[in-house]
This record gives structure tokens, C-alpha cells and sequence, in this order.
């Protein structure tokens, strides 16, 4: 399974739910990164989907999970800390777009 | 992002206290969900992405009010119950039950 | 509305209630007897499992730590396939990978699992209650550098805080710096340094 994006690209969130996740009761994509622009720190390779691991489904078609890293400044508005502190998050491929960086 | 699509497990950001510090050694009934769950989780009946949805399907009173492994113990019942594993509706008649012998 | 989700069966309690382990011991005691009337669980199956998780202690974690200080060679295998490498301490994640995150003079690393409380078990036991709580979750991911100053880590300056939420499949260990003025020591003695905290990111070692 070869993955949509690489090391370095930028990637946005999906504001909202990718079709294959409507409807789903578990998702794992924490709201405070949805609709956020961030790099991509690493890829992982294909994991199942939890979605549908979470109702007792195959998980399948996998899906490449990354690690996209965010500048907190972007994150937050007023983030008293470094400019240079960041949160990774693991994020499956199918919540993700592809984005211009800012 | 929609805050109707937002469960109350997902609070990364939210405005909190102290980290509160006092650590509890675990008791004995609290060791014992956690190795059911493994256990199960090892013959294939229970995934953690299983157990999440359980706590997450908490209503979100219970999921504030109740203790980390009663949250466990209340996924892990419901899931059991709704996979068949157990017949529906004997985790609360066996706990009734051994109340009313105490 | 009649509410089909998971139900608590227990009595409302307050938290420092006494009675609140034995009550609470009541539905563990009932779960397993059900599973073992359904044959799923075997008689004494769940005891062997809380016998195993009783030896996992953060101290294994810390073996990993000082044998990585020593041996370069290891900690260029632990923080190329993490799992792997703890294999080499009998260590097995499972479906969940070990990924290591390395401080370093400009990066210090932080673990929080905003959505739950994933952790690497296999290597480190159990969360402590702190990492479970609603405090952590939530602060962890927007001040950071606040949380840590609850915890007495200041950092220099320069020194850039990254966080990782740990949402999925991969499970995280810090590999600290080696403290100064540690030249010469042996692992043993290296890994009475590295504290639980140390490994998720909340401490520093110092000698």
C-alpha cells in the first residue's frame, strides 16, 4: 500500500468527516487539529481502520497512519509557550488533504 | 468542525486545574478488569478500539463521575452483552445478586 | 429516552467512600464469573494475567534507557524499530508499536493521550493516575510548558517542547539525556537514574 503523502508535505485535516467515517460511533482524530494545516513528521505504514475495529469489523481496507506535526501556535489562539513548541498527532490517511503551506 | 461532533472523551485543550498528583496502588478488583480485558483482548473478543467505544458510549455524566476502571468494567460488560458473549442483561442481574448475599 | 450505551450498575459513592473498592470489586467479580460460565475464560486464567502484569514495572523501561546510553548501537536499533528492540529485553508490544522520541539539547519530548490513556504497557505497566486524569489530557496538549512546571521541569531556554498525542496504533517512550557527570557508570547504576516520569516526559534525570 503505498502512501498518498510524503515526509515534509503539508497536509490539512478534514473540518468534516470523510464519507467513510459518517456514521462511524468511534473516530480518532482529536478535534482540536480538524480543518488544521500541518507537516507530515513521518509515515507509518498501513494500520486497520479503527472505526471499524471499534463495531467488530475487519478494519479493512487499511489505512497509512502518519505522524503530522502542528505548530501550538497554530493550535491555539494565544499559546504563551515557544514558538517552536509543536504537538504530532497520529492521524489516518483518509481524515487528511492535501494543503498548500502557508 | 461541528461540537455536536465532539464526544466528552475528546478534551485535549479543554481548561483544567492542576494535574492532580496523588498515585493509588491499584486494588485487587481493579487488576482484575485490566487483565480481563487483556485477556480477552488476546482471544480476540475484545480490542481496545472495543473497549474505547464502551467508555466513550458512556453517558457523559458516567464518564466524568465514574472511576477509570469502572468505566472499563461498565465497556466491557456492554460489549459482551452486545457481541453475545454473555446473555443481555446478566451483568446487572449477577451484580444485583451478589449485593443482595452481602 | 431509554438509553442503549453501557450502563454503571453501581451505587452513586463518593470517590473516598470506603466501601467504594468493594462494591466496585462486586461487578469485576461478576464480569469474570459470567465469562467463565461462558467459557471464555478459564478458571484462574485472570489471575495468571494480573501475576504477569505485576512484573512489568517501570524499571525494565529504565534498562532499556541506560543500555541505550551505553550502547550506541542499541539506541540506533530502539529508535529505529522500537519494538524490535525491547524484544531483545523479552519485551513484546503486540499490535501496537514502540516508537521512541529522543530528547535532545533543542527538543524535549512529551507523551499525553488526549482521546484515552494509551500507554506502552508492555514495557512500563500500568499509567500512573495522573496520566489518566481529565487534568493531563486536557492541558497537556495546550500548555504544556505550564504542566511541566507542575512537575518541576523547566527548560532551557532554546529548548523547544514536542508533544505527541498519542491518538492510534503507536505507543511512546522518551529516551532522556544522559545526565552529566554520569562518565563511567555502569548500566545498573545508570538506570536507577531513569524514573517512570522520565520515560513519558514529565522529569529530567539528573545524578
Amino acid at each position: 500500500m503505498s502512501a498518498r503523502y510524503a515526509p515534509g508535505a503539508t497536509v490539512r485535516v478534514a473540518r468534516d468527516r470523510p464519507a467513510i467515517s459518517l456514521g462511524r460511533q468511534h473516530i480518532r482524530t482529536p478535534h482540536y487539529v480538524r480543518g488544521l494545516a500541518g507537516t507530515v513528521a513521518e509515515v507509518m505504514g498501513p494500520f486497520r481502520n479503527p472505526e471499524g475495529l471499534a463495531v467488530g469489523e475487519d478494519g479493512l481496507p487499511e489505512q497509512v497512519l502518519y505522524r503530522v506535526r502542528f505548530p501550538l501556535r497554530s493550535v491555539w489562539d494565544q499559546y504563551d509557550g515557544d514558538p517552536s513548541d509543536t504537538v504530532d498527532v497520529e492521524l489516518y490517511e483518509h481524515w487528511l488533504e492535501p494543503a498548500h503551506a502557508a | 468542525m461541528s461540537e455536536t461532533d465532539r464526544g466528552h472523551h475528546d478534551i485535549g485543550g479543554d481548561p483544567a486545574g492542576p494535574v492532580p498528583r496523588a498515585e493509588h496502588v491499584l486494588a485487587p478488583w481493579e487488576k482484575e478488569v485490566d487483565a480481563i480485558r487483556t485477556v480477552l483482548g488476546q482471544k480476540g473478543l475484545m480490542s481496545a478500539d472495543k473497549l474505547r467505544l464502551g467508555i466513550e458510549q458512556l453517558p457523559a455524566e458516567d464518564y466524568r463521575r465514574l472511576s477509570y476502571y469502572e468505566r472499563w468494567l461498565a465497556s466491557i460488560a456492554w460489549t459482551m452483552e452486545k457481541d453475545g458473549v454473555i446473555p443481555p442483561g446478566s451483568f446487572a442481574a449477577r451484580v444485583a445478586a451478589l449485593e443482595a448475599k452481602r | 429516552m431509554p438509553h442503549d450505551g453501557p450502563h454503571h450498575h453501581g451505587h452513586d459513592h463518593a470517590p473516598d467512600d470506603p466501601s467504594f473498592g468493594s462494591r466496585a470489586a462486586l461487578g469485576a467479580r461478576a464480569l469474570r464469573e459470567l465469562l467463565e460460565e461462558a467459557g471464555v475464560l478459564a478458571p484462574g486464567e485472570v489471575a495468571r494475567q494480573v501475576e504477569r502484569m505485576d512484573t512489568i514495572t517501570p524499571a525494565l523501561g529504565a534498562k532499556v534507557v541506560a543500555r541505550a546510553w551505553t550502547d550506541p548501537d542499541f539506541k540506533a536499533r530502539l529508535l529505529a524499530d522500537g519494538s524490535a528492540a525491547v524484544r531483545e529485553f523479552g519485551v513484546e508490544m503486540g499490535t501496537t508499536p514502540l516508537y521512541v522520541v529522543e530528547n535532545t539539547e533543542s527538543v524535549h519530548n512529551m507523551i499525553v493521550c488526549t482521546l484515552c490513556s494509551c500507554y506502552p504497557k508492555p514495557l512500563l505497566g500500568i499509567p500512573p493516575d495522573w496520566y489518566k486524569s481529565f487534568e493531563y489530557r486536557s492541558r497537556a496538549v495546550r500548555e504544556p510548558r505550564a504542566v511541566l512546571a507542575e512537575f518541576g521541569v523547566r527548560l532551557p531556554d532554546g529548548v523547544a517542547v514536542r508533544v505527541h498525542d498519542s491518538t492510534a496504533d503507536l505507543r511512546y517512550l522518551v529516551l532522556p539525556r544522559r545526565p552529566e557527570g554520569t562518565e563511567g557508570w555502569d548500566e545498573a547504576r545508570l538506570a536507577g537514574l531513569v524514573t517512570r516520569d522520565c520515560m513519558i516526559g514529565t522529569a529530567v534525570p539528573s545524578a
